[in-house]
């Protein structure tokens, strides 16, 4: 892979846990945050955290299947995608 | 590449995907088959199978790996070859259909939903290849489910071809006729053309030119409801100018989306990147509409006095943007108006706001031409083929592409509907102009081309 960052959106219910419940996952996975940026929009929650994945030995999709399940167990909303696609739209 | 990444760009960007259908419409394989003539049916059928199989066996698989990894839909799969009219020009006694439907198979077993190419090129002429071809082209269509045909009939620089145009309207009245079960389903995979592309990506009119490398991976990336949404976001009283730049920036961030999923997917797939296909191409979903940009810009429906000046704005502000993003445009690039694939366009033309009158005028500004227009099962073929003959004359006077794919409805009169299924929609039938064109048309022989000076 060309590039290995990956950003992951994460929304729902405000509630306690979510930020320890990702980024447990994330290190269990081997992916390690870079940056983290969290909102409150319409009383929703949301965060979006900058990750690299260079040093996991699972491939994006397992990883993303990893934390599709972290999310799911507490309820919240998840978007993994690469990061390129952020980059390009806004850059000229 | 920023280190950085901004809220505000991510909201934005996963709302344009979920919420606006932002989505890369088709990846297509363009494949030259010219290594596949032989003089015999079979042979090369065999060798055409095979080489479509070997090199797109892994498209669907590397496609749909770039659609999660992306999180961006990736809808249709699809292939473009050399015009089969060429390809099978050598063979004694050709079985077209035969080849029609091996190249059926070969796209069922890729896995793509529309393989084009099934097409000849005769704007000055037909050889007798062609001839045997054309007459081919509605069996075909009505035999196999995942084969497209097009047939270019005129030029800016040949004129128009005015047998062709006679021979392509009895093609479409007859693949309409023996699909007529399924409301024509076959007239829907066929389209004419005035100076067609050799790089398009999007049915029915894809194929890979002649003068096209040995393959390519073109895309076509669509999303009118992500304009409407930037376009309906600007205050009511934003000048045109404004308007114009909104869908320039908002084009520009389709286009790298499409750059960058048709760059990574070529290189998965070991072959060269083509071009990308920035057009506005409607779904029958909510909101993902061409006729909604003209209501968010300020008309009640698409057909208002206004639509013209307005579709051309969007058409070359679309362009600009594309332009601005990548140095691969190419294709069509513009915005789409099939009546059938728009809700919105489909209301205007059941309100009868939206005629075939007003389309024809469009046509000349907008990407392409008349589009997935169900019409009248009665119509006589001398009347489709003048509809075809003004519809040439813009795109040949205008150096400008232009089609028609209308659905002639057996057993079904204007006012009522036709039903294709899936992407292709549903469409109410629309009123002809009944007046007589038939000696005109019988006329046949060649319009000449145009003089490309003097312009007014």
């Amino acid at each position: 892979m060309a590039e290995e960052k990956i950003i992951v959106t994460i929304t729902g219910q405000d509630k306690t846990g979510i930020v320890a419940k990702i980024a447990t996952t994330m290190a269990e996975v081997g992916v390690n945050i870079e940056d983290i940026k969290q909102t409150v929009m319409q009383d929703y929650f949301v965060m979006m955290m900058l990750c690299n994945i260079e040093q996991s030995k699972l491939s994006f999709s397992e990883i993303k299947e990893k934390l599709e399940e972290a999310a799911k167990s507490i309820k919240m909303a998840i978007w993994v995608q690469r990061k390129e696609i952020f980059d390009r739209m806004y850059t000229i | 590449m920023s280190m950085n990444f901004d809220i505000k760009n991510v909201i934005e960007t996963i709302n344009m995907i979920k919420v606006h259908h932002l989505d890369i419409r088709t990846v297509t394989l363009a494949l030259s088959l010219r290594d596949c003539c032989t003089t015999d049916t079979k042979t090369t059928a065999v060798k055409i199978y095979d080489k479509i199989t070997k090199y797109a066996s892994n498209l669907a698989k590397y496609a749909n790996q770039l659609e999660d990894e992306f999180s961006i839909p990736i809808i249709n799969k699809r292939i473009a070859v050399t015009p089969v009219s060429i390809v099978t020009e050598s063979i004694e006694n050709p079985d077209f259909v035969y080849i029609a439907k091996m190249l059926d198979k070969a796209a069922e077993e890729v896995g793509v939903d529309f393989l084009g190419g099934y097409s000849a090129l005769v704007e000055k002429g037909c050889t007798e290849g062609d001839k045997r071809f054309m007459a081919s082209i509605p069996e075909a269509l009505a035999q196999t489910n995942r084969i497209c045909s097009s047939i270019n009939l005129a030029t800016s620089k040949a004129g128009i071809n005015m047998l062709g145009v006679y021979k392509t309207a009895e093609i479409i009245k007859k693949a309409a006729e023996l699909t007529k079960d399924k409301d024509g389903l076959a007239a829907a995979k066929f389209v004419c053309f005035c100076n067609s592309v050799t790089d398009n990506p999007f049915m029915a009119g894809a194929y890979c030119g002649v003068n096209e490398p040995e393959c390519a991976l073109n895309i076509g990336v669509s999303g009118p409801g992500v304009v409407r949404w930037a376009v309906q976001n600007m205050p009511k009283t934003a000048d045109l100018g404004e308007v114009a730049n909104t869908i320039k920036k908002t084009a520009f961030k389709i286009t790298t989306t499409g750059e960058l999923i048709g760059r990574e997917l070529a290189k998965r797939l070991n072959i060269p990147f083509g071009v990308v296909d920035l057009s506005l191409a409607p779904t029958p979903a909510e909101g993902d509409s061409v006729a909604g940009i003209f209501q968010a810009m300020g008309l009640s429906d698409a057909g208002a006095h206004g639509t013209t000046a307005a579709l051309a704005m969007l058409n070359d502000a679309v362009k600009k943007g594309g332009i601005m993003a990548s140095s691969s445009v190419g294709g069509l690039s513009g915005a789409f108006i099939p009546v059938s694939e728009d809700a919105n366009m489909m209301e205007a033309a059941r309100k009868g706001i939206l005629t075939i009158d007003k389309l024809e005028a469009m046509t000349s500004v907008c990407s392409v031409g008349l589009d997935m227009i169900a019409i009248p099962g009665d119509t006589p073929t001398t009347t489709i083929a003048g509809m075809i003959a003004d519809e040439m004359a813009i795109g040949m006077i205008n150096k400008k592409t232009t089609a028609v794919r209308v659905i002639p409805v057996y057993g079904k009169k204007a006012g009522e509907w036709a039903k294709f299924g899936g992407l292709l929609g549903e469409a109410p039938i629309m009123e002809m102009n009944k007046a007589d064109s038939s000696v005109f048309i019988n006329r046949l022989g060649r319009i000449p081309a145009p003089i490309h000076s003097l312009n007014n």
